[in-house]
């Protein structure tokens, strides 16, 4: 975790920008972090593959704390288990044997020109081979704590062994907080604590709990939230932030963090700023004929049994998909002032969250799965997503996002784009509504389908067009 | 099934679907999208417990009659 300002004390990993097994340059960038004040990207200062993470996306870690590890190819990141075998010395040489090699000693060239591209000082490895030689993996588990270039971590302030999966991030606090957190149902995770340390104290655990007895609103499992997607959700977010206010704000002392929820609030607000800041939006909306889609899902829902039912969002997901397979300037990136189209349609939905703030991870290639097959993972993202356990590339790899906030009453939504995308589809409630059809007036279910598109990709003719699609794909729902 | 058993079985359900409702929130009148803000995969997995649970089956057609905690348990009681 570099610092990334002369007051930065911990940063918290909000989203990582590459996988394990990419090839990373220096200057590369590979997490988004947050600092309290606003997310930024961080770059390598390394260069390699990387071989894993060593923080999950959520955790706060301390300024100096590892929170990657990048080795030079994956053939060359030994197993945990065993090291692998040395390199068979040259000319053995009793020279350095049982103590610290000298600089430029016992050190095969093929060892020296890894620990040179890990930046790894050879002089200061004891080497495990034969005669004291400095091997590979000696090379690796020196290179391994200094990935981000920055000083070992503190011993107070290594995170202690993790309880369960659930509980990614320890939160020091004191005895009695945690036994009062306990009590009063509230989770120490979101509290920003403001004793010794950033220790949780009982104050704080009593300040966070919020009024009228609703759960505390910095409940946990929520981590992915801090990845900040992008869309106008709060209308229809009216308890969300609001009631995350700890009554009686006290001194913060040196963590100005506030709660978690505000956190999450202030990335959300400093991506959508990006996002508005840099993409001209344009919008669009029409109203989609959903007569022949209910119709076909509630026949099919009649011959299914519960857990095989469709919901409307499930139709709605795969013709967006569909038409974004169709209209390519709709799906992909836009990067270093270029637009990226996508091939493979990665589907980003945007799941709120119940104590607030939204995550929008992707259903990966949705454009070729069946409906059940969408639905299936659909209910799996969600329910993923609100207990926090998404994948990084299910973060990363959305290449259009889809809001749905008619499942919770709004007629039509606007989003804001999530960067580096470059169009979000809103649908609103579906709802009995007057339809005119062939000079006769009936009553049809429809819906409110919306675009924001980016003016430096497409234009208004050919975001019509994509809407104009989802509508007439919907028209056909045997064959989504 | 008595009323009872179904605002139990009920309850129950609420709570393995959106385990971050308190029970102060489960008004008789509380409406589950709006007031416990239950969406639609929500409410499908809310439908699925209470198939589980009590072998009431809702079929879709009769969503609007259970669109609130009582009449949740009203259903539930008076088909089970």
């Amino acid at each position: 975790m570099p610092s990334l300002g002369a007051d930065m004390e911990h940063g918290k990993v909000v989203e990582w920008l590459v996988k394990p097994g990419d090839y990373i340059h220096k200057g590369d960038l590979v997490a988004a972090v947050d600092t309290d004040k606003t997310v930024m990207d961080i770059e390598s200062f390394q260069e390699g593959v990387l071989a894993e993470f060593l923080v999950d996306i959520g955790d706060t870690v301390d300024v100096g704390t590892p929170i990657a590890r990048i080795t030079a190819t994956p053939a060359e990141v030994p197993p945990p288990s065993k090291a692998p075998p040395p390199e068979p010395p040259p000319a053995p040489h009793p020279r350095a044997a049982g103590g610290l090699p000298e600089p430029g000693a016992k050190v095969p060239p093929p060892v020296r020109h890894l620990a040179h591209t890990l930046g790894v000082d050879v002089g200061r490895i004891s080497g495990s081979g034969p005669g004291g030689e400095v091997t590979r993996a000696d090379v690796e588990r020196a290179a391994a704590p200094s990935v981000t270039g920055a000083p070992p971590r503190k011993e107070e302030e290594q995170p202690e062994a993790r309880p369960t999966p659930a509980e990614t991030r320890r939160v020091r606090s004191s005895p009695l907080a945690r036994r009062l957190a306990a009590e009063l149902g509230v989770d120490l995770q979101g509290i920003a604590g403001t004793g010794p340390g950033g220790a949780v104290t009982e104050d704080d655990v009593l300040s966070a709990v919020p009024p009228r007895g609703q759960p505390a609103a910095p409940v946990s499992a929520e981590k992915p939230a801090e990845a900040p997607p992008s869309e106008a959700a709060e209308p229809s977010e009216p308890a969300a932030p609001e009631h995350v206010e700890p009554q009686e704000a006290p001194r913060r002392g040196r963590r100005e963090a506030g709660s978690k929820a505000e956190s999450l609030r202030q990335a959300i607000g400093a991506l959508m700023s990006r996002s508005k800041k840099d993409i001209p939006h344009y919008y669009l909306s029409t109203t989609l004929d959903l007569a022949a889609a209910m119709a076909w899902m509630q026949a099919a829902n009649q011959q299914r049994p519960v857990s095989a039912r469709l919901v409307p969002s499930a139709l709605l997901l795969k013709a967006t998909a569909l038409a974004a397979k169709e209209v390519p300037d709709m799906n992909g990136f836009f990067a270093k002032g270029a637009f990226q189209p996508s091939s493979a349609v990665h589907l980003g939905v945007a799941v709120a969250l119940r104590h607030g703030g939204l995550v929008a991870p992707a259903l990966h290639d949705a454009d070729t799965l069946t409906l059940d097959e969408l639905m299936d993972q659909l209910r799996d993202l969600v329910a993923r997503a609100r207990a926090g356990r998404l994948q990084r590339a299910e973060m990363a790899d959305p290449t259009i996002t889809v809001t749905n906030l008619g499942d919770l009453g709004v007629e039509s939504v606007y989003g804001v784009i999530y960067p580096p995308q470059v169009a979000m589809v809103g649908f609103g409630k579906v709802l009995e509504q007057p339809w005119a059809h062939n000079g006769m007036l009936g009553i049809r279910q429809a819906a409110i389908a919306t675009l924001s598109a980016d003016h430096r990709v497409s234009d208004g003719l050919r975001g019509g067009r994509f809407l104009g699609r989802i509508d007439e794909l919907l028209q056909a729902p045997d064959r989504l | 099934m008595n009323e009872q058993d179904a605002r139990q079985a009920v309850e129950s359900a609420i709570g393995k679907v959106a385990p971050d409702v308190e029970p102060e929130d489960l008004a008789p009148g509380a409406r589950l999208r709006q007031d416990l803000e239950l969406d639609s995969l929500d409410f499908l997995r809310l439908v699925e417990v209470i198939a589980e649970s009590t072998g009431v089956d809702i079929p879709e057609a009769d969503y609007p009659a259970v669109a609130t905690v009582d009449g949740l348990v009203t259903y539930v009681a008076g088909h089970g």
